[in-house]
């Protein structure tokens, strides 16, 4: 097939064997951006257990939501909420854009109270305020309510794969059957939120496909959030804009994976270029099949090894170090060579660009419960077969339905798992074992150093942005001048302390934010190399114990001394 | 023509309309980052989904009726063919329907932002301002139709809008201000136009510049917008579609 135009994506990979659920990603994701008021209840990174409703609830119900792209009997693709006239027509009120209640009303806790209850004869408690209200509410739900389970089958029973699935999946998924899927926003090669935006402030960037908001173009239509089927773009009810994932861009422009990745304490996550023919995204959308899409998903993807391949994206400006980078990405030997990473929904027809790789860890654990070998290959070949229920529940997930390329995938896994214990036993290498899985023993050792050993310059392969040039790498690295232009990133909006500094003209979101990193970033420099007290104009009368430097008495930072009072 | 009549109606339009141009553009390079609707229905979506289009699509019938009312002159419509019974009747009425609609949008939606507590929060001092301002437009707006409607079938003696007050706005576009036109027309219309004025003022500096974003663009671009690292718009990449095809 004759070659188009050449682009490049960086997408990841997650291995859902490897996730324990502990929301390390989720929290460090938060604390870089969005631990500002306006997103307390977004979670650009979060983790869900699945069987479960995800977050927000049952997002996945595309019949509530109407998120992502639907096939018209002609052969196109059409958003699901409606085109571009309806999108106009109601402009005034969208009418399927989740409340904040489907998210979950977010909360603090009056710690105040703790210290300056009265003295009596009970413990005083901190109790929850709303941080939309400031009344104090009763928490009734979260971003991970039904985390591990919790609330049982009433509450798992209300996943919409699991209705898909059907009845049996809800009386025996206890015993046999949960992990956790982790979810940042899926960098979409086919963007409906893109899609969705009157106002054109959302894009994807052309270098390296990362789907990102334009917050000075946004005017707060919030379709995007109807749009993103996914639910992964939010909407800031401070700044009335809307914010997402950036793939932690300032990071990946210098080379470095994004937080979720770097933090990772399984180290699931894989970063890596993947090139694709962007001729070919529309087609592979619209396939007619939905399980038709993952395959034609792959033919989108372009072989970085293959000279016409290489030719055509240099002729489309694609860099060296790109191609380079491209040819080593753990992502694109995840799902293209060895097609054990698969799609999250591709029905919606959105083309995602974070993939998984599903988990082999329930089918073991089952083998292993009943007193057999759990790292036989038969056994666990035989138990792929014979488990239907998780095999089912991930092909909802990761195939449309298609449970072809989700059994192909855990055969693979419990190959690798098979031929490297005898390795490690110090016996001989049983290239049958590798042939059962339709792979090769030195494949299958390939996997085992990508997946198992999965070194730190194995599992990220980022190429610098273009015309960052490699040798200022260490430098740009030290002085996070990326973000320092004007106008920044753009997730800015943090808004003067609460009643410290003056408030600006229209609204404390007004004016000219400083981007929350690079005011981070001043802080922290400020902190690092001042001999003044903290509290300094610049930190605009933000004063805690967490960035008090030690200089000093900030005001308000210590109860009055004896003689003061 | 006394010194009042002429800064109401011969210098105020002039500051209001520095204001409102002058206003919009510095806010426009200063502000893009506050330019948005501010939505709250991410907080409150049930009342917003039958107040915010009842609001907004009368108000663009206000909008064209204002426009045509002011526009368009007597005699024009005369040499159509339109009487002037049958011009009042439709405009009157069509005016009533749609400042009705609109009343009762806004009135739905100063209620739910103030009896939904995540709303009210949200709500700023420059809110509550421009609210009261554009209550009271509608209000006067409204009383303007009333007074006419009551005149039309009373026969009382009320001076007609467009005679007086269509006159005196085209007058300000030629820089020659109609000032005795103006003063020629009853209270409720001045009250009205003065409120219209204050709105217009404060305009720029509210959460109503969104009405200067209508995304009418939407319905030309492709839909997957490419956008350079740079900020240089992306090359097209993918073929675009209309939004009519």
């Amino acid at each position: 097939m004759a070659i188009g135009r050449v682009m490049a994506q960086v997408a990841m990979v997650m291995n859902l064997d490897k996730c324990i659920g502990c929301h390390t990603c989720s929290v460090t994701c938060k604390q870089a951006w969005t631990n500002r008021s306006g997103v307390e209840y977004a979670w650009f990174n979060n983790v869900e257990t699945r069987p479960g409703q995800g977050y927000p609830r049952r997002y996945e119900d595309q019949e509530r939501w109407k998120g992502g792209w639907v096939r018209t009997r002609s052969g196109r693709l059409k958003l699901r909420a409606g085109g571009r006239l309806k999108k106009l027509a109601t402009l005034f009120a969208n009418p399927v854009m989740p409340s904040v209640h489907d998210y979950y009303e977010p909360w603090t806790y009056d710690y105040g109270h703790l210290i300056t209850a009265p003295l009596g004869d009970d413990i005083p408690v901190a109790r929850p305020r709303s941080l939309l209200t400031g009344e104090p509410m009763q928490v009734s739900w979260s971003a991970n309510w039904d985390d591990d389970l919790a609330g049982g089958p009433e509450l798992a029973s209300q996943d919409p794969v699991v209705q898909r699935v059907g009845d049996k999946v809800r009386f025996e998924f206890e015993q046999t059957f949960m992990f956790y899927l982790p979810r940042i926003c899926e960098h979409c090669l086919n963007p409906s939120c893109v899609a969705s935006c009157p106002s054109g402030a959302m894009y994807k960037r052309v270098e390296d496909g990362i789907v990102l908001v334009d917050q000075d173009k946004c005017r707060g239509w919030r379709m995007c959030v109807t749009g993103c089927p996914y639910k992964k773009v939010y909407f800031n009810h401070k700044t009335g804009k809307a914010e997402k994932c950036t793939l932690c861009y300032p990071r990946i422009e210098v080379g470095m994976p994004t937080i979720c990745s770097e933090t990772c304490v399984g180290r699931l996550r894989y970063l890596g270029v993947v090139l694709y023919d962007v001729e070919r995204v529309g087609p592979a959308a619209a396939v007619e099949d939905e399980k038709d899409l993952y395959g034609s998903q792959l033919g989108v993807f372009l072989d970085p090894d293959d000279p016409e391949v290489q030719e055509a994206a240099r002729r489309d400006g694609i860099p060296e170090a790109w191609l380079e980078s491209a040819r080593r990405s753990p992502v694109y030997a995840l799902i293209a060579r060895h097609r054990i990473a698969l799609p999250l929904h591709p029905e919606y027809r959105t083309l995602p660009m974070v993939w998984y790789i599903p988990p082999l860890s329930p089918v073991v654990d089952a083998v292993g419960a009943a007193g057999h070998d759990g790292e036989d290959v038969h056994n666990l070949f035989g138990a792929i077969d014979a488990l239907r229920i998780p095999v089912e529940y991930l092909a909802e997930l990761f195939t449309a339905g298609d449970p072809g390329p989700v059994e192909h995938s855990l055969r693979t896994l419990a190959a690798v798992r098979s031929y490297m214990r005898r390795i490690n036993l110090g016996q001989e290498r049983d290239e049958s074992i590798a042939r059962e899985a339709g792979t090769t023993g030195a494949r299958v050792e390939e996997l085992y150093r990508l997946l198992a050993l999965a070194k730190y310059d194995d599992r990220y392969v980022i190429p610098t942005a273009y015309g960052v040039d490699d040798a200022d790498r260490g430098v740009i690295e030290e002085i996070g001048c990326s973000l320092d232009f004007e106008s920044g990133p753009g997730m800015g909006g943090m808004g003067p302390a609460h009643g410290r500094a003056p408030a600006p003209p229209f609204g404390e979101a007004s004016g000219r934010p400083d981007p929350a990193s690079v005011e981070t970033f001043h802080a922290l420099r400020t902190r690092q190399s001042s001999d003044a007290p903290a509290d300094r104009a610049d930190l605009k009368g933000r004063v805690n114990l967490l960035n008090w430097d030690g200089n000093g008495r900030p005001e308000g930072l210590f109860p009055p001394r004896g003689e003061e009072r | 023509m006394s010194t009042v009549e002429l800064m109401l109606w011969g210098v105020l339009p002039y500051v209001v309309l520095v204001l409102f141009v002058g206003g919009a553009l510095w806010r426009y390079r200063y502000d893009q980052f506050g330019w948005t609707t501010r939505s709250s229905q991410l907080q409150e979506s049930r009342l917003l989904r039958i107040g915010s289009p009842l609001f907004h699509f009368g108000l663009l019938v206000v909008i064209v009726g204002h426009a045509v009312g002011l526009v368009v002159p007597r005699e024009w419509t005369r040499a159509a063919g339109v009487s002037d019974a049958a011009y009042h009747a439709v405009a009157l009425g069509l005016g009533a329907v749609a400042g009705l609609c609109t009343l009762a949008g806004v009135a739905l939606l100063v209620w739910r932002r103030r009896t939904t507590g995540p709303v009210f929060s949200a709500t700023t001092a420059n809110d509550k301002v421009m609210y009261l301002v554009l209550v009271l437009a509608i209000v006067a707006g409204l009383a303007t139709t009333l007074v006419s409607t009551a005149a039309e079938f009373t026969g009382a003696h009320e001076p007609d809008y467009r005679t007086t007050v269509s006159v005196w706005w085209r007058s300000i576009w030629v820089l020659s201000p109609d000032v005795p036109a103006m003063a020629a027309s009853g209270a409720a219309f001045k009250v009205h136009a003065l409120v219209g004025m204050a709105l217009f003022a404060l305009f720029p500096f509210t959460r109503l510049v969104h009405a200067f974003s209508a995304p009418w663009f939407y319905l030309f671009r492709p839909y997957v917008v490419y956008r350079s690292r740079d900020g240089r718009t992306g090359p097209a990449v993918r073929a675009t579609r209309r939004g009519w095809s």
